[in-house]
């Protein structure tokens, strides 16, 4: 009785592990097939890849995604690791709310804000005009969140006693900080910065929003890619992109064990 | 000591607080207020005010929310787009529960590799896993091949399964997925079994024990694992402007059109703060079951 159950459980789930990596797979495989078409396999081939290095469009996409992930990543660590230590520290009421609620919505109600506010902005004062420039900004405000859960994750994990015991023994708030605070949380800050970093540079909605006419970032020359002409080129950019996440899962799983557990 | 403590408040809390408030608060407040006023002659906002021999008149209006209440086709879209959230929901806890279960039952060393699985997608481009459902779901592909051998072996007519509502509702299952098994692994983790070994003694039979037992406890994480999928579903434009065909746009496709193709933006602030009305409702009604769920248990 008990067996005839676990078996079907097995099949649904492995099943579900299926509709979950087929398609990435058939991404991958169809970026060295020799055709045009995502169909049939042909051959194999790299001229995919070839095409997609001489796509002056999209080098300069992606060196403008890169620019912003690391922009956007290191300063919404700077603001997230302060907030997530001040949620943990004080009892306190706005800022876990703005923290969080841009995660909660629709980035859709993000994206429509912040392109109204900026060209508001762009026609009172004479700055913001949209561009990459907006793009980052809108990037941190939604980074902060995720940014700010992880760290407050390690500061609970974290024994208060050792800052109490540092500043018995005379260090400033400040020392006790900079020496004891922040390298018991720095897992948390690594693994934050990280995950800011591939939010930002996957980030389609939002940047969609926020790009106005001329600036473009590499999602959104996927996007028109797959809206106006689909070459294996897209599968050959997607398979990089994807080894590119994946290398940093390693390394933020090296980093910090815990910080991609299903309970943080 | 006290000083110093406020002082580290300070320090800590307000940078975050001074960037939020000025590109997540300012920002939702203007949406909001844009909902009231005109549009510009060449799209964008009118201004808000005039100045008449002196005196300032504000130039605010209501139209904008007549408009809806008045042409039913927006309430038919924000049903329909309901509707394709819930079902998105539906097949999400359907395909999650088996699953969850099992890694849930999992030897411990186990678990977290399972878990990391089902995260792992989720970390890739969402745009490229929308596109690798175009792939599958295209005319030319070997699973449209099959299933239009079968439908067509069966005397129907050939089917079009790219740029349908049933691409849409795939494209959002796939992206929402984790979001369901993480909260409802939570939960099931959680149960003790001497329930289930319990009922069974007692004379319990499998669908019983899990009617009774599994399902009812499961609720809190079921209701979680909705919430985080609905709300996004609800919310969506990519998908079906990618997956779908002109019959199954949802109204965040119309809120992207007034925005930024049509630059209604008052109309837009609208479709936007029904939107957001609609999100809210659903998490209140969410905190409500769960700590309802929290009392009875």
């Amino acid at each position: 009785m008990a067996k005839k159950q676990s078996v079907w459980l097995w099949v649904s789930a492995i099943s579900t592990y299926l509709f979950l990596y087929l398609p990435l797979v058939i991404v991958v495989v169809f970026s060295f097939n020799d055709s045009k078409l995502n169909a049939e396999w042909v051959g194999f081939t790299f001229k995919w890849y070839d095409q997609l290095f001489h796509n002056d469009k999209m080098l300069t996409a992606a060196g403008h995604s890169l620019m912003i992930a690391v922009a956007a990543s290191l300063l919404s660590t700077f603001f997230g690791t302060l907030a997530g230590v001040a949620m943990h520290k004080y009892k306190l009421r706005i800022l876990p709310f703005l923290v969080l609620t841009p995660i909660a919505i629709p980035e859709l109600l993000t994206g429509v804000s912040l392109v109204i506010f900026f060209v508001m902005v762009n026609q009172v004062l004479g700055i913001l005009e949209l561009g990459l420039f907006t793009i980052l900004l809108s990037h941190v405000a939604f980074c902060i969140g995720f940014v700010a859960i992880v760290v407050k994750a390690r500061m609970q994990g974290m024994d208060d006693s050792l800052v109490e015991a540092a500043r018995d023994l005379g260090a400033t708030p400040f020392q006790a900080f900079r020496l004891v605070t922040l390298p018991v949380i720095r897992p948390g800050i690594i693994a934050g910065a990280l995950m800011a970093f591939t939010l930002s540079i996957d980030d389609f909605v939002i940047t969609f929003f926020t790009a106005g006419a001329g600036a473009s970032t590499l999602p959104l020359e996927i996007y028109s890619m797959i809206k106006i002409a689909v070459t294996p080129e897209v599968n050959a950019v997607s398979s990089l992109l994807m080894l590119l996440t994946l290398v940093l899962i390693v390394i933020a799983s090296r980093v910090s064990p815990n910080s991609l557990r299903a309970d943080n | 000591m006290k000083l110093q403590n406020r002082l580290g408040k300070y320090l800590l809390s307000w940078p975050p607080l001074v960037y939020l408030v000025l590109f997540f608060l300012i920002p939702t407040c203007i949406m909001f207020v844009a909902a009231f006023r005109f549009p510009g002659d060449y799209g964008g906002l009118a201004p808000m005010y005039y100045i008449e021999e002196g005196r300032v008149v504000w130039d605010l209006t209501l139209e904008n929310f007549q408009r809806i209440v008045e042409e039913p086709i927006y309430l038919e879209l924000f049903l329909k787009s309901a509707g394709y959230a819930g079902l998105t929901t539906l097949v999400c806890i359907l395909m999650a529960y088996p699953l969850a279960w099992l890694i849930a039952r999992s030897q411990k060393k186990h678990r977290d590799l399972m878990l990391l699985l089902v995260i792992l997608p989720f970390w890739s481009n969402f745009l490229i896993r929308i596109y690798a459902w175009m792939i599958i779901l295209g005319p030319q592909s070997a699973f449209t091949k099959a299933v239009n051998w079968v439908w067509t072996g069966m005397g129907f007519e050939p089917l079009q399964l790219l740029f349908t509502p049933f691409a849409v509702i795939v494209g959002m299952v796939y992206v929402h997925l984790p979001f369901m098994v993480l909260p409802l692994y939570a939960n099931l983790e959680k149960h003790d079994m001497s329930l289930l070994a319990a009922a069974q003694d007692l004379g319990a039979n499998a669908w019983q024990r899990f009617w009774k037992i599994t399902w009812p406890l499961s609720l809190p994480g079921i209701f979680a694992g909705s919430a985080l999928v609905f709300i996004p579903a609800l919310g969506m434009f990519a998908i079906p402007d990618i997956l779908g065909g002109t019959d199954s746009i949802m109204i965040g496709n119309l809120i992207k059109q007034q925005i930024l193709d049509t630059r209604d933006w008052p109309f837009g602030a609208v479709l936007s703060i029904m939107l957001t009305a609609g999100v809210l409702g659903i998490a209140a009604l969410g905190s409500l079951v769960a700590r309802g769920g929290v009392k009875r248990g």
